[in-house]
């Protein structure tokens, strides 16, 4: 091999290297193993608030109350007004009021978010057992009954995320510290 | 109510227990003769036991080694308990509290620290738990529960604190658990969980990780890189010994001054994202509303506060002279730098006594010595944190909060001593 030559595939090899560590650092302590695809796709269950992360399927309004009749009304009510669970519906022009009332319809800002919460949690007694298409149905049901979306209305991944709940943009960030106590130590 | 008192002598305070015996007997009806002749004989044994004569424990041996496997509280103590709250239309989302006024110290017995779940407390198998690690990483990683104790450990003492603490309308609690319970304090170990996500490799674009557990409500909270990077972590241990189901067994999310919630338990899944979930949790319910109809969200820190747990509300002072003012102050902003305690109502403070050790995000005990006169007043603690920000009147923050923004309550509350020495909340006035 030519000096030359040898030079310049010891820093082609060099700037390789280099390459290959920047794209992969190696695992400090090498603890743990690689998750599948397959295992992560059973347990993610987070959708975005744009609605990335939700699954094939769709439900309907009238179908929505047939599984709320079945799953829910024990504890949020025949037309979700609430009982040992959270109310559900109505509230909206009352958060500036003396007695707010917060629902899916007055406060929730993101519609992709009632998927995402009934999937994982609801029904309380059994959550996690409802299929995706049941899940979509009831929360067209939810949303119906807000006003938020017609009786005869079909909800997939597509029509859920374009729904722009009304409380969306009444969200600020963290402003405290919002109170100066003076700290008077005497003849307060 | 609990007596704070001195009696004359040893004969005299056996009498008072009988008489309360006595009062005790009477109360249950029916049970009044029998009540009441146990009480006499309780309190003849009381005097039995008091100088100048032999206490009977001491005249027999106790119980064996080994009666006890995991040892419990002496049964003198067995009102010393979780307070929950009665006729609640549910137990499985819902809280017990501390019983602050009970405990000395900073830390809060295992046993006893304060509990909020969303969807009951599971059992899990630590066999059979996962930690998944998956999203913005070079790697995506499962990790055992041996493999989270393979990793360097460390142990600190932190604070925990659920962010409606209490809320901010009438009527607030009679005893400084039913106002302040929820709020405990412990050691934890666990391993920092920066070196976790090292193991994994971050991308460039992570900024949050969504943080979920393995209940039944799969409680799902976001939490900003910076936080996960600096003193965040994934404890198992606490105060000593493997967590209580109740605090998240095997594994919970530990971040330092962040309010309860976010410290995620039971702990199966991090996911790292570009942006927050925006989960039910974070906004729909851990969101402050404003009286004209806004809500501030993401609102982690809970800021600097304190209570005095003795005297306080339930309780009774049993004379005048000489009684210590004590309480607990912490923030989660940093170290507590001062506490101030007022008298008078308000009208002149002066600076109490910190225990050390005085930790980052940890509980404080101060101390005030106090001979009281036998005049009605009003007590009440203010604390001041390592950043300078002051502990706020009830008043302050309902001027710009209003009564309707449920969390994040960190007032200054003031008991009320009546002339006869009961203690009462003087908010409820």
């Amino acid at each position: 091999m030519q000096p030359m030559r040898k030079v310049w595939t010891t820093a082609l090899a060099t700037l390789l290297l280099t390459c290959l560590a920047r794209a992969e650092t190696p695992p400090p302590y090498g603890i743990g193993r690689v998750a599948t695809p397959a295992e992560i796709a059973g347990w993610n269950i987070d959708i975005g608030r744009d609605g990335r992360g939700l699954p094939p399927g769709s439900g309907t309004v009238s179908h929505g109350r047939e599984v709320f009749e079945q799953q829910c009304v024990a504890c949020h009510g025949d037309k979700g007004q609430g009982g040992v669970g959270d109310k559900l519906v109505g509230g909206q022009g009352t958060l500036a009021t003396a007695n707010p009332v917060r629902t899916v319809g007055s406060y929730w800002p993101y519609a992709p978010t009632l998927f995402d919460y009934i999937r994982r949690a609801m029904p309380q007694n059994a959550p996690q057992s409802l299929s995706n298409d049941d899940v979509y149905a009831v929360s067209a049901y939810v949303l119906n009954l807000n006003g938020l979306l017609p009786a005869d209305a079909t909800l997939d991944a597509r029509t859920l995320s374009a729904i722009k709940m009304p409380n969306r943009d009444h969200f600020t960030g963290d402003a405290r510290p919002d109170v100066r106590n003076p700290a008077c130590l005497s003849g307060c | 109510m609990t007596e704070l008192t001195d009696a004359d002598n040893d004969q005299d305070r056996a009498v008072t227990s009988r008489r309360h015996f006595l009062r005790s007997g009477a109360a249950v009806g029916g049970a009044a003769l029998a009540g009441g002749l146990a009480g006499i004989s309780e309190a003849r044994a009381e005097i039995d036991n008091l100088p100048p004569n032999v206490p009977e424990w001491m005249k027999a041996p106790g119980d064996p080694m080994g009666s006890q496997l995991y040892g419990a509280p002496s049964p003198f103590e067995k009102s010393v308990v979780k307070n929950i709250p009665k006729n609640l239309p549910q137990y499985i989302s819902a809280s017990g509290r501390t019983p602050l006024q009970d405990l000395d110290g900073i830390i809060t017995p295992n046993g006893l620290f304060y509990e909020r779940h969303h969807g009951g407390v599971p059992t899990i198998d630590p066999a059979q738990h996962r930690l998944m690690l998956h999203g913005l990483v070079e790697r995506p990683l499962i990790f055992t529960m041996e493999d989270i104790r393979r990793f360097p450990s460390e142990s600190h003492i932190y604070f925990l604190e659920c962010s409606g603490n209490p809320v901010y309308k009438k009527p607030y609690g009679k005893t400084a658990s039913d106002l302040c319970g929820l709020l405990s304090c412990a050691e934890w170990t666990g391993v920092s969980l920066k070196l976790v996500l090292a193991e994994a490799g971050l991308k460039p674009e992570a900024k949050w990780i969504v943080a979920e557990g393995a209940d039944a409500a799969a409680l799902t909270r976001s939490i900003p890189i910076e936080k996960c990077l600096d003193d965040a972590m994934l404890v198992y241990s606490q105060n000593g010994e493997r967590l209580r189901p109740q605090q998240g067994y095997p594994l919970r999310l530990l971040l330092p001054g962040f309010e309860g919630n976010m410290n995620v338990k039971w702990l199966r899944r991090l996911h790292v994202t570009a942006e927050p979930a925006y989960s039910r949790e974070e906004t729909s319910k851990y969101t402050d509303l404003m009286p004209d109809g806004s809500a501030r969200e993401f609102t982690f820190y809970m800021e600097a506060k304190s209570i005095i747990t003795r005297p306080s509300g339930g309780q009774r002072l049993g004379s005048k002279g000489f009684h210590e003012i004590s309480g607990l102050a912490w923030s989660g902003h940093g170290k507590i730098r001062r506490v101030d305690v007022s008298i008078d109502g308000g009208k002149s403070w002066q600076e109490a006594q910190l225990q050390e050790p005085i930790l980052t995000r940890a509980l404080t005990r101060f101390r005030l010595p106090w001979h009281w006169n036998g005049e009605a007043t009003t007590i009440q603690s203010r604390a001041i944190d390592e950043t300078g920000y002051v502990q706020p009147t009830l008043a302050e923050l309902l001027a710009v909060r209003g009564d309707n923004h449920f969390y994040h309550n960190n007032a200054i509350w003031p008991w009320h001593i009546a002339e006869g020495g009961e203690v009462t909340n003087a908010a409820n006035a």
